[in-house]
């Protein structure tokens, strides 16, 4: 199994160089936001193991809104992110990047402060500024592009075979089953469709994981005597901060919004980044940290395999600490429109939303941590909307495939593999081509 | 906070919110544009506007709604406009995001819209509804012409027809409606609903009441002095008058239904046979043409049915008992426009399921999660047909079809955002419903290609016990020409608009 990584250069942008790179980042694209898989510049297409990519310059307009709580918003930099997902290691990927493509990244990261000339330094320039996620979500740990290409091939040969056996009566299930399964074998033998064997999983990744599986909750029962006493005063400190802190959800900018819309709908799948100050103090900075950490636990070792929660419709999500913690960054790519991503964040998993971002300025007020914020539908999408940052580049390479479309196909192939099914399940297995 | 009063006040509600007004077959919508701003404010001072009053069947009802450039035209303040609800503010075909995002796309691009598109003078200001007892309405129309004069540029008249509940390609329509809570029994919190409901809370079509969040929608408030100390005040803020309290959004789309070709479309996949070609346009559909459901009633009321046979008959069933569309395919039309489904997956009971299911850890109850839950989802309907019906014979004779024939389709919200544009952009529109693959609404897609998608245009009926029955090649049977987002004010906001 081949984990999936990520990668997030996040590098100042040289002052007064903000147009010029944004006129950069246009000549990447086809439409509004759109890549060009054969973009001249990065040409996303070429490298067989990237899932997702983006290009945001990260204007924080809500900066601020950290006067209300007291903070003080110094000025900071605008910064020139570039982040995706790929099979392997993240930093692995971004070597490939300039391998491939380094007179193309220099066009673009030469807007940034100290961007080397050469190829090689560029490489270790890049390395240096990828960020570390503090937690990511992958819709299917160990699926890679290879597997989604081999697994859309089957789904789309076994929905054509099976168009041919439409008119088969019913009762006669299993022998459609046993046409399909001869089907793809006979396939197979010709070389036309290719189903690869799992390949082994990474021993230091392997062992990292497991790792973490168990330490995590070690140390969580080592500390539980010290949490159960400070439990007491945790809620105290929680519940005065609530009843107090100060909610900014105003509605967004018109033009924000219309922004943002532009590079929207253009396809299946959509990209989200948006960001915002953690709340000043020790307590709120802490308590984020710790709520992260455990979010990237449940992320690696408790979903992974379709769904984050009832959530089945992210395909990969990350959180970033930047600024030494003083901000968040969260980026995710969707599927549907934003309205219907907003509807599962606040229908479903508002609790899991107000855990994390309650602790931004200005979010909704939560009762106990998970109770309110997000349920208030209206001032949290105001929030998420005047926090979101657009992105100037992004490309997808499973062009069309929804996540629950990739769990189809999954689906689709196990159902192949196995030695026998009951009537029921090839009912089931049928439903799904 | 101001008490809540049992009922809200009928008579500062427009009609249309709680009446479809049957007796009034007749009916015709005036699109207008302010000439005179001054004869304008006039007529609308004194408009006699039907309320929500019960009583005497009146000859002919006034109903009337603005657009956002209407109210800027008629002297309200822009920052009072904007902060009216940001899609009603940008409108509906004006904007080529929100058409991307509605699947106004192709055949239904806004620029090629009779009304409503793009054009400079292609948005109504004003929106004059006439509902008249038979043979009413013209001596009304012609009066109505008579009074506006100077007041209003007649863009045009949108006439409509009775069809007798029946819709042009021939099935009973506007079966399905929400229950508005008027009473206001649904206390005004925010909980989980573990089983569908029919009863919609008061705040989800009139602004100034909670909704099922237990929240008021954002509206305009006012300083409550000069006019508009005339107005109501707002429920959550006491000391602000309320601009938008007892009114609605109102969605007007011109659907032109293409009857030969949806019934050539189907009489071709079913080889002529007039009981299959029945079948399968009953399927797309979701209901027989007579209006009866696909399935039968569910053991147990439904909140907002009632216990009248006859309306559980119509309207007391879930898909609950049929997640894998057998009996009505996942796809059909009233199933994407109303899913019938509760806040969690059905058959959650107790703690431990729902926690199970909360955190995603039931893996059937998970396949079952993608749609989204209805009750934030629902609006009120309230479309009139218009043209010449066809029979059937003529429809599958091939000729061309001499008046073009369709539907006014009306509903009410709100929320624009969450309920009118999410059940049309994510559930109708959207290619990706349920996880279905390749495939929008059977009636309402625009078959246009999505990236790595050869089209939209299959329809997949479950079958037991055999593959699904797929059906390709889908032609756009409805093309959306004309539309428009207005503001149905309450009578109290209608006469402040007047004077302000």
């Amino acid at each position: 199994m081949i984990p999936q990584g990520h990668f997030m250069v996040v590098a100042e942008v040289r002052p007064g160089h903000e147009p010029a790179l944004r006129e950069v980042l246009a000549r990447m694209n086809t439409g509004p936001g759109q890549a060009d898989p054969a973009n001249r510049l990065l040409p996303f297409g070429r490298f067989d193991t990237l899932h997702f990519a983006r290009f945001s310059i990260l204007v924080d307009t809500t900066h601020a809104d950290l006067a209300a709580p007291g903070g003080t918003p110094e000025p900071l930099p605008t910064y020139l992110a570039f982040l995706g997902d790929c099979d392997g290691p993240g930093g692995r990927q971004l070597d490939e990047f300039v391998r491939a493509s380094a007179a193309g990244l220099r066009e673009v990261f030469g807007h940034c402060v100290g961007c080397p000339a050469d190829a090689a330094a560029l490489a270790a320039w890049l390395r240096a500024r990828d960020q570390p996620v503090a937690a990511a979500y992958v819709n299917w740990i160990g699926r890679t592009r290879q597997r989604i290409r081999e697994e859309r091939a089957l789904a789309h040969a076994l929905a054509g075979r099976l168009r041919e056996l439409q008119s088969a009566a019913p009762g006669q299930l299993q022998s459609v089953r046993r046409q399909l399964v001869d089907y793809v074998a006979g396939e197979r033998r010709q070389g036309r469709l290719v189903v690869a064997p799992e390949p082994a999983t990474p021993f230091g990744w392997w062992l990292r994981n497991l790792l973490h599986a168990i330490a995590i909750p070690v140390v969580g029962l080592l500390a539980l005597p010290l949490l159960l006493l400070y439990a007491p005063i945790f809620l105290w400190q929680l519940r005065t901060r609530e009843r107090s802190d100060v909610q900014i959800v105003p509605p967004p900018d018109v033009a924000h919004v219309a922004e943002l819309a532009t590079f929207e709908d253009r396809c299946v799948t959509n990209a989200f980044t948006a960001m915002g100050s953690v709340k000043p103090g020790a307590f709120r900075r802490t308590l984020v940290v710790v709520l992260v950490a455990l979010l990237d636990y449940a992320a690696r070792h408790v979903y992974g395999r379709g769904h984050l929660t009832r959530v089945q419709t992210i395909h990969f999500a990350r959180w970033v600490f930047l600024d030494d913690g003083k901000r968040l960054l969260f980026a995710s790519n969707y599927d549907g429109i934003l309205e219907s991503y907003m509807d599962d964040f606040i229908n479903k998993v508002a609790w899991g939303l107000n855990l994390v971002f309650s602790n931004g300025v200005g979010y909704p007020r939560t009762n106990w941590l998970v109770q309110g914020g997000a349920r208030n539908a209206q001032a949290f999408k105001n929030y998420l909307r005047r926090h979101q940052v657009a992105n100037a580049v992004w490309y997808k390479a499973d062009a069309g495939l929804s996540a629950m479309d990739l769990a189809r196909h999954t689906r689709i192939r196990q159902g192949l593999e196995r030695a026998s099914m009951s009537d029921r399940e090839i009912e089931d297995w049928l439903r799904l081509m | 906070m101001i008490a809540a009063t049992a009922f809200p006040d009928f008579a500062d509600v427009q009609g249309l919110l709680r009446f479809g007004f049957k007796h009034h077959v007749e009916s015709a919508f005036a699109l207008l544009r302010v000439r005179n701003r001054t004869a304008a404010r006039a007529w609308l001072a004194s408009a006699p506007v039907g309320t929500a009053e019960k009583g005497a069947l009146p000859p002919a009802v006034l109903q009337v709604a603005f657009g956002a450039e209407g109210l800027r035209e008629l002297g309200v303040p822009v920052a009072v406009v904007a902060e009216f609800a940001p899609e009603f503010v940008a409108g509906l075909g004006t904007d080529a995001n929100r058409a991307r995002r509605l699947g106004d796309l192709g055949v239904n691009d806004p620029a090629r819209w009779q009304w409503g598109g793009p054009g400079v003078e292609q948005v109504p200001h004003v929106l004059v509804m006439v509902y008249a007892l038979p043979g009413r309405l013209e001596a009304c129309r012609r009066e109505l012409e008579t009074h506006w004069g100077i007041a209003f540029d007649l863009m045009r008249w949108l006439s409509t027809t009775d069809m007798g509940g029946v819709e042009p390609f021939g099935f009973a329509d506007g079966l399905s409606q929400p229950e508005i809570d008027w009473t206001r029994e649904i206390p005004p919190e925010d909980h989980d609903r573990l089983t569908y409901g029919n009863l919609s809370c008061l705040g989800e079509f009139l602004l100034g009441y909670p909704n099922e969040y237990g929240r008021y929608t954002a509206r305009p408030l006012l300083e409550p002095a000069g006019a508009a100390a005339h107005l109501p005040r707002a429920e959550d803020a006491p000391d602000r008058a309320d601009l938008g309290r007892n009114g609605s959004y109102l969605v007007l789309r011109t659907l032109r239904q293409d009857v030969p070709r949806f019934w050539r479309y189907v009489d071709a996949q079913s080889g002529g046979d007039a009981a299959q070609r029945k079948q399968l346009a009953e399927a797309m559909v979701g209901r027989r043409m007579d209006g009866q459901p696909l399935l039968p009633p569910a053991d147990t009321p439904i909140a907002g049915v009632g216990t009248d046979p006859a309306a559980r008959a119509k309207n007391g069933f879930t898909f609950d008992a049929d997640p894998a569309g057998v009996h009505c395919p996942v796809g059909a039309h009233i199933r994407r426009a109303n899913p019938r489904n509760a806040d969690l997956p059905a058959g959650t009971t107790g703690l431990v399921s729902r926690a199970i299911r909360m955190l995603g850890f039931d893996v059937d109850a998970l396949h079952a999660d993608a749609v989204a839950s209805v009750r934030f989802h629902r609006v009120l309907r309230r479309g009139r047909e218009y043209g010449v019906r066809m029979s059937m014979a003529e429809a599958l004779s091939g000729r061309a079809p001499q008046v073009e024939t369709g539907l006014h389709f009306v509903c009410l919200c709100a929320d624009l955002a969450r309920q009118f544009e999410f059940v049309q952009g994510a559930w109708i529109a959207g290619s990706k419903f349920a996880a279905l693959p390749h495939e929008a609404d059977p009636l309402l897609g625009n078959r246009l290609a999505a990236p790595d998608e050869p089209d939209t245009a299959r329809f997949t009926m479950p079958r037991a016990g055999c593959p699904s029955r797929v059906v390709d090649g889908l032609p756009p049977f409805i093309e959306v020409v004309g539309g428009a987002y207005f503001f149905l004010p309450g009578i109290r906001a209608l006469r402040w608009l007047a004077t302000a």
